[in-house]
């Protein structure tokens, strides 16, 4: 779609619920995928408790969009960045993350981890590498 | 430089429109290129026609619309967070059987391809939001 390739950064700062921005961010990437960029999300601050399982928002009245997540692989989303420091600092480990795939067409479509789990310093080299970047 | 603009907040209740149209009037007084202004989540209500703040203060929407005016700016609302939030043009408010439109005269409607847009055309994409 466009012969410029840039690199895009979703940041996502915020808890699933309570405000729209996760929710209107991730229609942002999914949106986005279309255009051929190379994209990655980064999961930073309440923002990590977007990619926990097991959400329920029943009671809420509220739609559960986290299963959306795991279809990321799929729209050629596949650098998902979790920031070590905010997991740790909320008593979260990646085993209470989903944990999303994706198929490696250059392996054979071998499945992969999406989620790199990351420190605070490392994200911030990663973000100085960006050309934008959208933050929720 | 070319710049393209994210709007993420509503009028009044946050001053991110109030900065971003700053921003943008000093950008384009010195001289650069604003390459689309994009109103995304609670941001689209800066696009309705219908807000009537008191006299004695900003009108942020006839702002935005009077600078449109001057520099030719290209105000673009999100099509899909505008549908959910009740901002819409002649054309939504007849395919969704809706009796009334809000559009301002200067801002057009359209998808979230344009936000992607601005920011594989503009040099520089800055956000403006919480």
């Amino acid at each position: 779609m466009s012969e410029v390739i840039k690199k895009f950064m979703y940041v996502n700062r915020k808890a699933p619920y309570g405000t729209i921005y996760a929710l209107e961010s991730l229609e942002v990437v999914l949106i986005g995928a279309a255009f051929d960029q190379d994209v990655s999300l980064a999961f930073i601050d309440d923002g990590v408790f977007q990619l926990t399982t097991g959400q329920d928002t029943k009671d809420a009245g509220m739609k559960n969009f986290s299963p959306t997540y795991s279809a990321l692989g799929d729209y050629d989303v596949t650098k998902i960045y979790v920031e070590k420091e905010s997991l740790e600092e909320r008593g979260l480990t990646l085993d209470d993350l989903q944990d999303l795939k994706y198929e490696d067409e250059d392996e054979d479509w071998a499945e992969k981890d999406s989620i790199r789990l990351v420190s605070r310093e490392e994200l911030a080299q990663v973000m100085d590498e960006q050309e934008i970047l959208l933050s929720f | 430089m070319k710049f393209g603009i994210q709007v993420n907040e509503g009028p009044y209740n946050h001053q991110s429109s109030d900065s971003a149209y700053r921003f943008t009037k000093a950008a384009l007084e010195k001289g650069h290129e604003i390459y689309r202004v994009f109103f995304y989540h609670d941001g689209v209500y800066n696009g309705s026609r219908l807000g009537v703040p008191p006299q004695d203060d900003r009108n942020i929407t006839e702002l935005w619309e009077a600078l449109a005016e001057e520099y030719n700016l290209d105000l673009v609302v999100c099509v899909a967070a505008a549908q959910r939030r009740g901002v819409l043009d002649e054309s939504e408010a007849n395919r969704n059987g809706k009796d009334a439109n809000n559009i301002a005269a200067k801002f057009r409607i359209s998808g979230l391809g344009q936000l992607i847009e601005a920011g594989i055309q503009s040099d520089r994409l800055i956000v403006f939001g919480d």
